[in-house]
C-alpha cells in the first residue's frame, strides 16, 4: 500500500481526497454541535450554510464574489502579461538578467500589503489600487521564477538545436520557450494562489464591496459564521481554478507528464 | 582534396578552483577525405568528445583551426550534423516534427519538409511511429530519430558521439548495420566516436586511435574490408587480425590512462 511513487487509481484518489473533507467537516460539526466551543467563536456548519444563503439571497453576496474575482484576475493577468515575457528575456539573455535581477530580487522582498496605503494615495480607492497590490505581489516573484525556469533549459537540447541550424532567436522561440512552457504554467498556478491573499488584505483596508470587505465588516458584528463562509468561498474558488489550471496544463503539455 | 582539415587543434580547460588546468587535447592534425568513414577510438577521458565538439563548433580550440571545405569552423551550423550520446530529441515534438526541426529552421517549404521527413522515416525504419512523442520510444528508436533529424539537413559531415553507447548489444548491432547501409547508399563523410573496437572496425574506412590524456593521435589504421558489409564479417580472419592489432594499441593506452588516474589520486 505504501510503496514510494506508485500511483493510486483514479477512483481511490477521489475517495481519499473527499474523505479528508468529510473528516474535516465532521470534526467541525462534532466540536460545534457537541458544544465544545463557544458558538461566538465558531458557528456550526449548518448555521454557516444558512448564513451563506442569506448573504446570497438578501445581500447580493455574489456581487462581492464577482468583484473580488475580477480584481484577482485583473491584477494577475497584467502581472502575467508583463512578468512572463520579462522573465523569459532574463532567462535567455544574461545581460538583461544582470540588469534587472538585483532590483527584482530586492523588490520581491517588499511586502505587497505594505504598499496598500501608498497605492491608495497614488491610485485612489478604486479598482486600480487593488489590482496594483496584486500586481506588486505577483509580478516580482513571477519574473524570477520564469527566469530560473528558462535558464535551466537542458543545455544538450540547445546544443542539438544549434547543430541543426537554429539561430539565436530560433533557440529562444523553438527550444527555450517550449521547453519551459509547462513549468511556467505551473508557476502561474502558484502565483494565482498568492494573488488571493493580497486581494483580501487590500479589501480589508479600503473597498466598497468584495469578499474581504464583507469579512472585515462581519468582524465588527462578531458574525463568525459570515467570516467562515467567506473563507470557505475563497477556498472553493481556489480549488476550482487550480483544477482548471491543471486540466489546461495537461491538455496543452501532454509530453511533459510522467 | 580533404573535406575536413583539423590543424594543430588543442584544448586546455582552465583549472577548477585554482587547480591545475586540464590538458584535454594535445595539438592534433587530422585530414578527412570526402566520403570517408572515420572512427575514433581511445580510452575514457582522452578527449574524443572534446574533439568532436570542437569540429561541431560547440567548443573552441585553445590553438589550431578546423576547416570544412576550406571554411574555418567558428560556430555550430547545419553543415555539420551531430548525434549525441545522450538522448536529445525535443520532448515536445513528435518523431516527424523532430526530423523536420532543422528543415523548418532553415525555411524549407512545408511540402519539401514532408517529403524529406517521409524519406528519412523510411530509411531509419520508423514508419508507423511518425506521430509518437520521444517519451513513447525506446532508446534505439530515439537514436534513429536523432540520426534521421541530423541527416535530413543534408550535412556535409556527420558527427557521431558514441550514439549507440547506451544501447544493448542486439540493438546496437542493428543500428550499426542500418547506419552502414545509409552510408553505403549516401556516401556521407562521417566521424564516429566509440569505445567499442569491433564497432570501430566494422563501421570504418579508417580507424584513428587516440592516446590517453592529453589526447594525441597515436595510430591510424585503414580498414580495407569490402562493402557492403554484413555482420558475419565480424568473424572473418581479416577482421580478427585488425581487431587484435587495435586491442593491443588500446590496451597500452588504457593502462596508461589508469596509471594517470592512480598518480593523480596519490598527489
Ligand atoms: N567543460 C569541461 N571543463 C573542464 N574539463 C573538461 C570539460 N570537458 C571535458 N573536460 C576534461 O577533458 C578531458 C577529455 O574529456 P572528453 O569528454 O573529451 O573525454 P572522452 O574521450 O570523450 O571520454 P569518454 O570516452 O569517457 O566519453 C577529460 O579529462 C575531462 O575531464
Ligand atoms: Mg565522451
Amino acid at each position: 500500500m505504501f510503496r514510494p511513487l506508485i500511483p493510486v487509481s483514479r477512483g481511490a484518489k477521489i475517495v481519499l481526497g473527499v474523505a479528508f473533507f468529510v473528516l474535516f467537516v465532521g470534526l467541525w460539526a462534532a466540536a460545534t454541535f457537541g458544544k465544545w466551543v463557544d458558538p461566538l467563536f465558531l458557528r456550526d456548519p449548518w448555521q454557516t450554510i444558512v448564513t451563506g444563503w442569506t448573504l446570497l439571497a438578501a445581500h447580493a453576496y455574489h456581487i462581492d464574489i464577482g468583484v473580488t474575482v475580477w480584481r484577482v484576475v485583473g491584477g494577475f493577468v497584467v502581472a502575467a502579461l508583463l512578468g512572463v515575457p520579462l522573465g523569459i528575456l532574463m532567462g535567455a539573455y544574461k545581460p538583461i538578467e544582470a540588469f534587472f535581477e538585483p532590483f527584482i530580487s530586492f523588490a520581491r522582498y517588499l511586502p505587497a500589503s505594505a504598499f496598500i496605503p501608498l497605492l491608495i494615495v497614488w491610485a485612489g480607492l478604486g479598482e486600480r489600487s487593488k489590482m496594483a497590490v496584486i500586481f506588486i505581489g505577483a509580478f516580482f516573484p513571477l519574473v524570477l521564477m520564469v527566469a530560473v525556469i528558462v535558464s535551466s533549459t537542458r543545455r544538450d537540447l540547445v546544443e542539438a538545436a544549434y547543430t541543426l541550424g537554429a539561430g539565436h532567436s530560433g533557440i529562444v522561440r523553438r527550444v527555450l520557450l517550449p521547453a519551459s512552457a509547462p513549468q511556467i504554467a505551473e508557476s502561474l498556478r502558484l502565483v494565482l494562489g498568492w494573488a488571493w491573499t493580497y486581494v483580501i488584505v487590500a479589501e480589508y483596508i479600503a473597498a466598497e464591496r468584495g469578499i474581504g470587505k464583507t469579512i472585515i465588516d462581519s468582524q465588527a458584528l462578531a458574525a463568525t459564521d459570515q467570516i467562515i463562509f467567506g473563507i470557505v468561498v475563497i477556498g472553493i474558488i481556489g480549488l476550482v481554478s487550480d483544477y482548471l489550471f491543471k486540466m489546461v496544463n495537461q491538455k496543452l503539455f501532454p509530453w511533459s507528464l510522467a | 582534396m580533404s573535406k575536413l582539415v583539423i590543424e594543430g587543434v588543442s584544448r586546455i580547460f582552465p583549472g577548477v578552483h585554482g587547480g591545475e588546468p586540464t590538458r584535454a587535447l594535445e595539438p592534433i592534425d587530422l585530414r578527412i577525405a570526402d566520403n570517408d568513414f572515420i572512427t575514433v577510438l581511445g580510452p575514457s577521458g582522452c578527449g574524443k568528445s572534446t574533439l568532436l565538439r570542437i569540429v561541431a563548433g560547440l567548443d573552441h580550440p585553445t590553438t589550431g583551426t578546423v576547416l570544412l571545405d576550406g571554411q574555418k569552423v567558428t560556430r555550430p551550423g547545419p553543415d555539420r550534423g551531430m548525434v549525441f550520446q545522450s538522448y536529445t530529441l525535443f520532448p515536445w515534438l513528435t518523431v516527424r516534427e523532430n526530423i523536420c526541426f532543422g528543415l523548418r529552421e532553415r525555411g524549407v517549404p512545408a511540402a519539401a519538409q514532408q517529403r524529406i521527413s517521409e524519406e528519412w522515416i523510411g530509411k531509419v525504419g520508423l514508419r508507423g511511429f511518425e506521430r509518437h512523442l520521444p517519451k513513447m520510444l525506446s532508446g534505439g528508436m530515439q537514436q534513429r530519430t536523432a540520426l534521421a533529424r541530423a541527416l535530413a539537413n543534408e550535412p556535409k559531415i556527420l558527427l557521431l558521439a558514441e550514439p549507440f553507447g547506451a544501447l544493448d548489444n542486439q540493438t546496437r548491432a542493428l543500428m550499426q548495420e542500418m547506419l552502414l547501409a545509409i552510408w553505403e547508399a549516401e556516401r556521407k563523410t562521417v566521424i564516429f566516436v566509440t569505445h567499442d573496437i569491433e564497432e570501430a572496425i566494422f563501421m570504418a574506412s579508417r580507424v584513428v586511435v587516440m592516446s590517453a590524456r592529453p589526447g594525441r593521435i597515436k595510430a591510424e589504421l585503414a580498414v580495407d574490408l569490402p562493402h557492403p558489409r554484413h555482420y558475419t564479417m565480424k568473424t572473418t580472419p581479416d577482421f580478427a587480425a585488425l581487431k587484435a592489432r587495435l586491442t593491443e594499441e588500446i590496451r597500452i593506452e588504457s593502462i596508461r590512462a589508469a596509471e594517470q588516474m592512480a598518480t593523480k589520486a596519490e598527489a
